[in-house]
């Protein structure tokens, strides 16, 4: 398998997807906003379209896009003139209609969305993989580094604004996180699944875990190996990769669930 | 002694709405442990987010002189789902006080040692949070805010769904933090019965100051706040 290229670069995405999308998802299921990656995933669908509107490198736009709407989400939330899930579904539908409206100017409603839509990981190129290897790893360093205030807001946001910390900030960075997360993901699972990457595996560390920081460790662990066993899974039984991946996630958070049933 | 906290002619009021709290004066010394009782609705939480600086009153003037001010809102340990231990959470007060980036200094964890130490929680430093009792979680937010060793701690009914014994250890705790450590605490209660031994002045809230003294002076009428009439 790992003979052709095309595997060896999809394991290559994969490997850093499967790492980013639960170090950035724990935030977003700490704050209760597991459902943050589906509306943000819908405005990468505009993003794609305006990369087919404009000539332009889809991811680019895709990031771009889903950064101003991950913004959007963040400042609205923030000013509290709108409830988080009205936030959400206002950036949610107005991504995706956007996203056909465009898509229909560029001429371009024949194309295979459907790539975009639930992932085409064995079409990752050499560039491709430079992109998310590079924004990935950036993006993981961040989180390393910025690691004890972004707890400290997602335990106790008002404490911390109290406190003096940097929270709006903070939060704008974690938005801006999940944006590029979702836009470097595109190719792996896909707009609409990426969000269970984000979230299932941080939902499964967090029944068996012993701490803050062990759930994050475990659900990058189990993000890495679902999207491994994933792509495996799909070479040999032809399936699609996006979706198997998840399915394998979700299998994990079953799993964890027992082990936590047992051991109480 | 010098002041901890002075509030001048204070009006403030929700958006466009009418005023929750009317011309409050309120002056407490550094050192001082105060209650803020009154009725559900009165405006005890809305008063101290203006001492934290959450709200923006409507006119009037807040002054803070406390240099540090560690804050437990209310049924804070309600927006925990995360697995974190005593440890995590107390090392997060410290985050104010520390760099923003990389890991948490010697000098730092130390801190956050003697914090869970203060609040009795040592046995419990690496136990998830949420296999404590109500009186243990509400100790280990107090460790949190201690853990920014602050000058005034303001609490917003920190005994809210503990029984009364843990309500009992938590105000002798305060006033126990209070001696050693020098701070001003503010206590927000609505059923101040269990912090009247411990406090040396109460101000009653509902919508203005309308009572301002120490416990004993509180006329009988009002030492059941839920039942504050004009």
């Amino acid at each position: 398998m790992l003979d052709l290229e095309f595997m060896r670069l999809a394991f290559g995405a994969g490997i850093v997807v499967g790492l980013l999308a639960p170090a950035v998802g724990f935030f977003l299921v700490q704050r209760r906003l597991s459902l943050i990656g589906d509306g943000i995933g819908h405005v990468a669908f505009a993003g794609v379209a305006l990369g087919y509107l404009l000539d332009l490198p889809l991811v680019l736009t895709a990031l771009v896009v889903s950064i101003l709407g991950a913004l959007s989400i963040e400042g609205l939330r923030a000013r509290r003139r709108t409830a988080g899930d009205q936030a959400l579904a206002l950036v949610f539908y107005t991504g995706i209609a956007g996203g056909v409206v465009l898509v229909s100017a560029a001429g371009a409603l024949n194309v295979n969305l459907f790539q975009f839509l639930f992932g085409s990981i064995l079409t990752v190129t050499r560039g491709d993989l430079v992109v998310i290897a590079a924004l990935g790893a950036g993006a993981l360093a961040l989180i390393a580094l910025l690691y004890r205030p972004l707890v400290a807001v997602v335990v106790d946001e008002e404490g911390a604004r109290v406190a003096g910390l940097p929270v709006a900030p903070l939060n704008a960075l974690t938005a801006a996180l999940a944006a590029v997360t979702i836009a470097l993901s595109m190719r792996v699972v896909g707009i609409l699944l990426i969000a269970a990457l984000m979230v299932l595996p941080v939902i499964a560390a967090a029944r068996i875990a012993w701490s803050m920081r062990s759930t994050v460790v475990i659900a990058m662990g189990i993000g890495l190996a679902s999207v491994l066993a994933g792509i495996t899974t799909a070479y040999y039984a032809d399936l699609p990769p996006g979706g198997t991946t998840v399915l394998v996630a979700a299998a994990a958070v079953l799993a964890a669930e027992a082990v936590s049933v047992l051991r109480a | 002694m010098s002041l901890a906290l002075r509030m001048e002619r204070v009006t403030f009021g929700y958006g466009h709405g009418p005023p929750v709290l009317r011309g409050l004066e309120l002056a407490v010394q550094r050192g001082e442990f105060v209650a803020i009782a009154g009725p559900n609705g009165g405006g005890k939480t809305t008063l101290v987010r203006l001492v934290v600086g959450l709200e923006q009153p409507t006119s009037g003037r807040i002054e803070l002189l406390a240099r540090k001010v560690g804050y437990l809102p209310q049924r804070a340990q309600a927006g925990i789902d995360a697995p974190l231990t005593v440890r995590e959470l107390v090392t997060t007060g410290r985050a104010s006080r520390t760099r923003l980036i990389g890991p948490l200094g010697a000098a730092d964890r130390e801190t956050v040692r003697e914090a869970i130490e203060r609040v009795g929680l040592v046995p419990q430093a690496d136990r998830r949070l949420s296999t404590l009792s109500g009186g243990q979680q509400q100790r280990a937010f107090i460790a949190k805010a201690l853990a920014a060793e602050p000058e005034l701690l303001v609490l917003d009914e920190p005994t809210t769904g503990v029984d009364v014994e843990a309500q009992e250890a938590i105000a002798l705790l305060l006033q126990r933090l209070r001696r050693e450590l020098e701070m001003t605490i503010l206590y927000v209660s609505h059923e101040f019965g269990a912090v009247e031994r411990f406090v040396e002045r109460i101000v009653l809230v509902r919508g203005e100051i309308v009572f301002d003294g120490p416990p004993e002076s509180l006329p009988a009428v009002w030492h059941d706040p839920s039942h504050v009439h004009a």
